[in-house]
This record gives structure tokens, C-alpha cells and sequence, in this order.
């Protein structure tokens, strides 16, 4: 399967592994519902980048389901991460943001539903670790404008619309800044505060882990 | 008396006038009558047969958005004088073909005339329809009909004056379209007959394995000897050409193999041809497709191209040198060190005619986006090649094509930073 998706590795590193300090995101070990959510996205134009789109556009749902599956199963240790590049008081907004959210503007804590460790889900909600910062500020820039969609409910979408462009550089300087390890979770503790195109929610509760 | 005179002279502009416009009108209206066809039967059979059919035409490909519902329309097609968008062909009655009738169906693909009476544009490849049985049209109809009605809103099209005035488009069509049918050759059999139908009519081929004129105009439906598809500036090579993509000397098997399954032993599709065999080709039957082998590889060979500079401006040594490095170190773990790939998985560069026909486009293409070949039953999980327009600048992509053009007995053209630079984000969605 690696020699069938060279074209996926040129920008995503060896084995999927991208490092932090590219724009590329790493999508090594990234659970594999959401990888193929991904795939989608960007083959059906929920995602616009122009390179993604033009290699997905051939390709069946079937084969994408295959191409996630691989690159979910790859565990591949992760970089150090890069040092926080923010004042304090930014670094403080933004862990702020990541564990508690901000209850006025009805903004969930990151971790209620992306993990108390921050590594994702299984099998669809992605980790927030080991992604480079102008990634991270990219992504969440675009779900604000809408340039980036996902299945309805969008989510995501929801989030991002209500943090203003300092909260968006103060979550990714923070989390940009935490070491990543280990892998997505297995469950979450509660169920998922909003309601997530694509994402089976019941399962992500019910499931009993290991 | 020179008054008389002028009086005279304008009568006879304004006669002639007249007589123009009259002409014009006449000749957009050329084979019209003749649209009333019987009734028509939909069942299981008529229907599955317009599936096929509305597949040969590869009708979904533009008349579905981007994830969006099959045939509800949306898609722009950008061509050099704006953007056309295909409309919404689901029955659907406000926004649909609800209200349409087989006659109108028949009007549109046949005179390129909507039900309301406008002129169509001929994105919309009715100069290749019009030879589309009445039989077939109405099976097509039938399948359409079949679909769940979808309310989706045409998008007007985005056109340049004066090319959205319906008055020049029937100017266009007095002079590039004439309502016709195929017209079967009786020294041929009947396999080599049907491939010629499908291959000028429903199949479209020439829309873009061929020259358009300065008003967007290809020079008619057996002209295959290959063009630059406008705006999207992938080459689409010549079908009768023996340094481009002429099937002469092929296993019929392996042309069949190309289209059904997107991958052959002589060759892969890639870019716009991709599409097609995704959403067209794969879909046809193996008579259909040895039909069609046995058309194209019937066609009269063109000569090779005059070409400018081939074999003879070679790179000077400095950059021979850093291209035969690039390729050391971003190619060669694929398609070797002598170019010569791994079978049924990356394609052999040394002999590919790919790599050494004239227009440097696809290659262009190939390197800065990189791309899969189409996932079809026959080649479910293809190989893909990264983009590297991230990694390489123009004058890299020169150096690196320039090389494997004249590398392993490749005897082509170097190619120019300029026209790198010509083929460089465009193309792409």
C-alpha cells in the first residue's frame, strides 16, 4: 500500500509523518473515520485545496476508505514539539480556550471533545497535537470563513465562527507548543457537546474500551 | 439624383439586411420539423439502456457540481469566452427537464435548441449529439426521467459580450453547426460502424482530441489529431498521430484495456482522460470498446509533427547536469534509474511517447500536480504520483523534463522555464 500513495508522502512526509515545523500536516496514526472524512471532503470541494483535489478526483470511496485505513494504522513516533512563539498572556488564553472553552460565547473546551489528552478519537474525531501552528491557524481561519466545510452538521464550523482571530492564534500557539504522544482515545467520557456531521456520536460514548 | 442614389443603396444594405438575417434564422432552424417522434416506452429495459447510453456521453461529468447530486447541474465550464454552467437535467419542474417532452430532448441534443426556444451553447457538445439516433435520444430521455427530481436552480452563464447575446451565437452556428445524422460506411461492418458512432457522436472525442478555431470551433467530428484543451491547458494528443497517442499496431485487448480499466501494458491515463474513463468509458461494453479500438485504429495516420527544435537545441551541460540530478533524486525511485518504471505500477519514461511528444503540457501537469489514474473495477487501487509544484521552481521542472526528453534514446525538445511558467496553475480545480 506505501507504494501506492507516494503521491500522499511527497508532502506528508515519510510514512505520513510530517513534522511541525512545515505546513503539512502529519496524518500518520490521525483515526481512520476522520482521514477518510477528510478525503471526501476534499474530493467533493467541502475542503478547497487545489493539489488535493485534483489527485482525489478519480478516486472511489472505496479506495479512500483503503488509503485512510493505511495511513491510521501507521504508528509512528512523534517529533518534539516546536517552542511556543507567543507572549504569556497568549499562551494562558489559548490553554484557557483548550480546557474550559468560553461558556459566554458558547465555545466547548477543545478537550471535551477531542480527548483529555488532545490525540482524538476513535474512529473520528482528529488529535490536535503534532500539527504545525500555521496549520492549525490555517484550519481554523478557514472553518471561520467557510472556506473549510464539513458534513452537515458542521461543527467545527460552529466553533470557529464564534472565536475571534486572537483566539484563533492564541489555541494554535498553545497547542502548536504540547508534545504529542500515544494515540487517539478510545471513548470519550460524555457525549459530544454539539452535534457533528459524519461523526458517529452514540458510538463515541457507548463503546466499551479495552 | 444623388439622392436617389444614396435612397437606392440604402434599400439594397437594407434588403440584403434583411436576406442575411433571414438566412441566419433559417439556418438555425435547419431539420427542425422533424421533431416529432413517436411516443415513448419507459420500463426497466428503456431505461437501463439510457443509463448506458447518457454514460457513453459522459453527460454526469459536466452536468454534476463538484459532491454535488448526479445531474442536477451546477458545474462551470470555463471556456476562453466565460463561463458556461450545465443545468440541472433531473425531472425536477421548475428547475428541472419537468415539463420537457422527447421532442424537446430531441431538439436540444439534435438543433442544440432548449424547450423555451434559446439557442444552446456549445459546451453542450450538441455538434456531436446531433448525430445521436432519435431512438437513443429517447432512451436517454427515458433515463432521465427515472431520476429523482432534484430542485436545484440553474446559474446563469458567465459570458464575455458579445458571446452571451443570443444573435451571435446564431451567428456561430450559421457558421460551425449543421443539424445531421451518422451516416453509416457500407464498406465497413457493422462493429466499425457502431465505434465510429459512438466515437463521433455520444463519445465527443474531437471536443477535445482536436484544434479549435479563434471562435472555440473544432473542425469537425473526425478530426481527432489531437489540441490544447482551452483554459484547462492539458494537451490532448493526437489520436492519428504515431508520435502522439495513435492505437495503429495495438492489441485491440490493450486499447480496450485503456478505456475500461484506465491502464493498459502500452499505457495509463492521467488529467482530463481520467475522468473519462471514470465516469464513460469504464462503463461500456467490450464490444462497444473493441468497436471503438477498431475505429481509431482504422483512422487515416497524420504525419509527425514539423517539429521546431527536436533533437537538435540540446540543454547546455549545467543544466543537463542539475536535471539529471533532480531525477536522481526525486524520480528514479520510482521510474528508475534508467527510466525505465515497474510494470503495471510507475510508467516507464524511456520510449514514452508521452514524454517525447511535441506539446510539453502534460508533462508540465504531471510533475507540479502529480495525480492518480482513475479507480475502476479493472484498476480499483492505482498507483499515484505526488505533486511537486511545492518543490520544484520553473527553471527546475525545465531542467528535469529537458533531461528525461533526451535521456535513455528519448529524442525530444527541451523544455523552457516559459513554458513551465505557461502551464503552471492552470488546470486545477
Amino acid at each position: 500500500m506505501a507504494q501506492r500513495v507516494l503521491a500522499c508522502t511527497g508532502c506528508h512526509g515519510p510514512q505520513g509523518r510530517a513534522a511541525p515545523d512545515g505546513y503539512y500536516p502529519r496524518i500518520a496514526g490521525k483515526p481512520p473515520v476522520y482521514l477518510y472524512n477528510q478525503l471526501l471532503n476534499f474530493r467533493d470541494g467541502r475542503r478547497r485545496y487545489g493539489l488535493m483535489s485534483a489527485l482525489l478526483a478519480p478516486l472511489s470511496d472505496a479506495y479512500l476508505r483503503e488509503i485512510a485505513g493505511h495511513f491510521a494504522s501507521l504508528d509512528v513516533a512523534y517529533p518534539p514539539p516546536q517552542p511556543a512563539q507567543a507572549g504569556p498572556e497568549l499562551v494562558e488564553r489559548g490553554r484557557q480556550l483548550v480546557h474550559e472553552g468560553d461558556a459566554a460565547r458558547h465555545v466547548p473546551a477543545c478537550v471535551q471533545c477531542h480527548g483529555a489528552a488532545m490525540m482524538g478519537v476513535a474512529p473520528s474525531i482528529p488529535g490536535l497535537l503534532g500539527l504545525p501552528r500555521d496549520y492549525l491557524n490555517a484550519q481554523l481561519g478557514a472553518w471561520r470563513g467557510s472556506a473549510r466545510r464539513a458534513q452537515a452538521p458542521d461543527c467545527m464550523a460552529q466553533v470557529a465562527k464564534a472565536l475571534s482571530p486572537e483566539d484563533i492564534g492564541a489555541v494554535s500557539a498553545w497547542l502548536a507548543a504540547q508534545p504529542a504522544q500515544g494515540k487517539p482515545a478510545i471513548r470519550l467520557p460524555a457525549p459530544l457537546p454539539l452535534a457533528c456531521g459524519g461523526v458517529d456520536a452514540a458510538a463515541l460514548v457507548s463503546k466499551s474500551g479495552p | 439624383m444623388t439622392s436617389r442614389r444614396i435612397a437606392l443603396t440604402l434599400l439594397a444594405l437594407l434588403a440584403l439586411g434583411v436576406a442575411a438575417v433571414a438566412t441566419m434564422i433559417a439556418l438555425n432552424h435547419r431539420d427542425e420539423q422533424a421533431a416529432a417522434g413517436g411516443p415513448v416506452t419507459s420500463n426497466d429495459a428503456s431505461i437501463a439502456r439510457g443509463l448506458y447510453l447518457t454514460r457513453a456521453g459522459d453527460c454526469i461529468g459536466c452536468h454534476t457540481a463538484r459532491g454535488g447530486t448526479p445531474y442536477a447541474g451546477g458545474r462551470g465550464i470555463e471556456t476562453p469566452f466565460g463561463t458556461v454552467y450545465a443545468p440541472n437535467l433531473t425531472p425536477d419542474r421548475d428547475t428541472g427537464l419537468g415539463e420537457w417532452s422527447a421532442d424537446d430532448f430531441w431538439r436540444a441534443l439534435h438543433n442544440g435548441r432548449a424547450r423555451d426556444g434559446r439557442l444552446l451553447y456549445p459546451a453542450f457538445p450538441y455538434p456531436n449529439y446531433t448525430r445521436v439516433t432519435r431512438a437513443d435520444a429517447d432512451a436517454m430521455y427515458v433515463y432521465l426521467r427515472s431520476l429523482p427530481a432534484v430542485r436545484q436552480v440553474n446559474r446563469a452563464h458567465e459570458l464575455r459580450f458579445p458571446f452571451d447575446l443570443q444573435p451571435a451565437l446564431a451567428v456561430w452556428r450559421a457558421l460551425f453547426f449543421e443539424p445531421g445524422a451518422y451516416r453509416a460506411d457500407a464498406a465497413r461492418d457493422a462493429s466499425w460502424n457502431r465505434g465510429a458512432y459512438l466515437v463521433e457522436g455520444l463519445g465527443h472525442c474531437n471536443a477535445c482530441h482536436s484544434k479549435r478555431n479563434a471562435l472555440g470551433a473544432p473542425s469537425g467530428p473526425l478530426d481527432l489529431a489531437g489540441g490544447l484543451i482551452p483554459v484547462q491547458n492539458w494537451y490532448a494528443p493526437s489520436l492519428t498521430a504515431a508520435d502522439e497517442s495513435s492505437v495503429v499496431g495495438w492489441d485491440v485487448a490493450d486499447v480496450v484495456a485503456l478505456l475500461r480499466d484506465g491502464r493498459s501494458p502500452r499505457g495509463t491515463v492521467m488529467g482530463p482522460m481520467s475522468e473519462v474513463v471514470l465516469n464513460s468509458t469504464q462503463h461500456l461494453s467490450n464490444d462497444d470498446l473493441v468497436a471503438i479500438a477498431r475505429f481509431l485504429q482504422s483512422l487515416p495516420a497524420t504525419p509527425p509533427s514539423a517539429r521546431s527544435s527536436a533533437g537538435s537545441k540540446a540543454a547546455t551541460a549545467d543544466a543537463a547536469a542539475r536535471g539529471a540530478r533532480l531525477y536522481a533524486d526525486r524520480c528514479a525511485a520510482c521510474h528508475g534509474e534508467r527510466g525505465e518504471g515497474v510494470p503495471g505500477a510507475y510508467p516507464a519514461l524511456a520510449g514514452s511517447r508521452a514524454v517525447t511528444m511535441d506539446s510539453s503540457a502534460n508533462l508540465v501537469h504531471i510533475v507540479l500536480e502529480g495525480g492518480f489514474p482513475p479507480s475502476t473495477t479493472g484498476n480499483p487501487r492505482p498507483f499515484g504520483m505526488p505533486p511537486f509544484a511545492t518543490f520544484l521552481s520553473n527553471d527546475d521542472v525545465s531542467d528535469l523534463l529537458s533531461h528525461i526528453r533526451r535521456a535513455w534514446g528519448n529524442r525530444a525538445a527541451p523544455v523552457s522555464p516559459l513554458e513551465v511558467a505557461r502551464y503552471r496553475d492552470t488546470g486545477r480545480p
